[in-house]
């Protein structure tokens, strides 16, 4: 039951959102106790790789279940880097892993988005599934890698002498990298770049007839969103102190996928809501001893049944997400060009 | 001078031959209308000059260029642009959107990502929203179109970028008289920068607004040259006009 698009554009409510979501972030390492603290840390760097998703999937049409493979193989190359080569440096380890994530994309988008004809989603999916599947096995049956075990024990993130603590430093670096990263992708999608995804999306064999290279289109958003899944692994990987093969496989894919479906398609900021409801809900529901011995001995393993069902529902009721209960799919698609020139300065209205 | 010539295009499918040795050509500044009965192959014609079908045999040019096997892109960059029967505008986008996605199609990915067009473009989107009588309408969305203004649209997305050619299939299917009426009073205009071809089921329109004709029957062409010859020709009047 998708929204019926307004036929003119109404009032905003993301940018509502947007601030409200910055307001209750901003404080809350004053206002949580350390253990919140580390949990809103762990949503920033889980919202990173949402929102590298809802690039590809929500802007431009690519179906990826390989998000997790970019921000794993960056998680365990600084991981590697750190523990082998005693490399700690911030400055180092993290354009590492938005180079080691922008090149694993280039090159799953050389195999399965670029070729002479437009590959089909099912095709896109499976191939960058496979690819999360193959490197996850890769990865424990290799010993040089931990194995099973993967690498542990990192050592703390530094800036010069400064040793980046898990806490509120850390919890500020990945809210100071999510609002960064969430800019310039909120300046991406609303370009005529952006416009040209938003064609892609809805009439894509039709865009090729304009003379776009949709294929060229696709890849360079596909490496784009690597780039911010690898930087999401390797704050991951130092925020957490370890990095195993479960970072780099189909659950966490899929687990990414399912943040955005929840949250919102195509807006970004909906991605950030589904990773923070799940994880949320995630937490609560074993904790709930409020509804009888029988429904909390079940929730305390049969929580993942709640939440599927959970899940099932907003997307069977509710194809655009939680943001789309608030948001018209007129906003979620936004304006890319006569608003944007009124609103240049020397325009005529 | 010739600008599109379709030469000797057969095109198979499985047991089926839809189009055997079948052409045609259209000058510059020429409006060309292809007809034919039902079936007759005139669909897959276009189709292959379009792109959306690579035929069996035979060559497409465009200015000289062989375009027989090129991609989309590769067509749209030698001068082609297609309106298809089924309306392709973008739904969900404003009517102003859709015009500005087809004009800036020439740029390069680093100008759309700075949107550095965007200001410079606008005037040429109003004037072509004004030119089809779309003026009144830049924000709302194109879904929201009646379905005629939806298919000025696309004319007005396939013209935006200033083609040599540009094909229509069907343009006036579904439209009111009065619609139909006003698409040949848009499109008239454009024959001195570009030539046209059209598929059309309503021969008036055809006959109204196209120099010259070609007419397909069971995949061969029937007759081509210029409309009033074509249209007495007896040979025509057996394979279709006497039908039509």
């Amino acid at each position: 039951m998708s929204q019926a698009p307004a036929s003119r554009p109404g009032r905003r409510i993301i940018p509502i959102v947007e601030v409200a979501l910055l307001l209750i972030a901003l404080p809350m390492p004053w206002m949580l106790e350390e253990f919140w603290v580390l949990f809103a840390t762990k949503i920033c760097i889980l919202a990173l790789l949402a929102i590298s998703f809802d690039l590809v999937w929500g802007y431009a049409g690519i179906m990826s279940f390989g998000q997790a493979l970019f921000s794993g193989v960056a998680g365990y190359v600084t991981a590697l880097l750190a523990t082998k080569s005693e490399v700690t440096s911030i400055f180092v380890l993290m354009p590492t892993a938005a180079i080691v994530g922008l090149i694993l994309a280039f090159i799953v988008a050389v195999i399965v988005i670029f070729g002479r004809r437009i590959p089909s989603v099912v095709f896109v999916a499976m191939g960058t599934l496979t690819g999360s599947y193959v490197i996850e096995r890769l990865a424990r049956g290799w010993s040089w890698v931990g194995g099973q075990n993967g690498i542990s024990s990192l050592p703390r993130l530094t800036a010069g002498s400064f040793e980046i603590e898990e806490g509120t430093v850390f919890f500020y670096l990945a809210l100071g990298t999510l609002i960064v990263t969430y800019i310039l992708v909120r300046l991406l999608v609303r370009s005529q770049f952006g416009l040209v995804l938003a064609g892609i999306r809805q009439q894509e064999g039709r865009i090729a007839f304009f003379g776009y290279n949709v294929q060229s289109y696709k890849g360079v958003v596909f490496s784009l969103a690597g780039i911010i899944a690898g930087v999401s692994g390797g704050l991951y990987a130092f925020h957490e102190g370890f990095v195993g093969p479960g970072q780099l496989g189909p659950v966490l894919s899929t687990q990414v996928v399912l943040y955005v479906l929840f949250g919102g398609v195509g807006t970004l900021v909906g991605a950030i809501l589904g990773v923070a409801i799940i994880e949320l809900i995630s937490y609560a529901l074993p904790q709930i001893d409020w509804l009888g011995a029988d429904v909390t001995a079940f929730l305390e393993t049969g929580w993942p049944v709640v939440l599927g069902l959970l899940l099932l529902g907003t997307v069977m009721f509710r194809p655009t997400g939680l943001i789309g209960l608030v948001v018209t799919d007129r906003e979620r698609i936004g304006t890319f060009g006569r608003a944007k020139v009124a609103r240049q300065p020397g325009s005529t209205p | 001078m010739n600008l599109l010539e379709a030469k000797d295009i057969t095109k198979i499918f499985g047991a089926l031959t839809a189009l055997d040795k079948a052409g045609l050509v259209v000058k510059e500044n020429e409006f060309h209308g292809l007809i034919g009965p039902n079936g007759s192959g005139k669909s897959t014609l276009l189709k292959c000059i379009a792109g959306a079908e690579i035929p069996t045999s035979g060559t497409i040019t465009i200015g000289g260029t062989d375009i027989t096997t090129a991609t989309s892109p590769e067509r749209s960059r030698a001068g082609l642009s297609i309106k298809f029967q089924i309306t392709a505008i973008l739904p969900q986008l404003s009517v102003y959107d859709n015009v500005l996605l087809s004009l800036q199609a020439g740029e390069s990915m680093g100008r759309l990502l700075t949107s550095k067009s965007r200001r410079s473009l606008d005037p040429k989107v109003l004037e072509l929203l004004s030119r089809f009588r779309l003026s009144d309408r830049p924000d709302e969305l194109a879904g929201a179109l009646s379905h005629g203004q939806q298919q000025w649209l696309e004319i007005a997305m396939a013209l935006a970028r200033d083609p040599k050619v540009l094909l229509l299939d069907e343009p006036t299917a579904g439209m009111s008289p009065q619609e139909r009426r006003a698409t040949g009073e848009l499109l008239a205009p454009i024959k001195a920068t570009c030539s046209l071809l059209i598929v059309e089921h309503d021969l008036d329109f055809i006959k109204d607004i196209c120099d010259s004709l070609t007419v397909l029957d069971q995949g061969k062409i029937v007759a081509t040259g210029p409309t009033a010859e074509v249209q007495e020709d007896p040979r025509v009047k057996e394979a279709y006009l006497a039908h039509a």
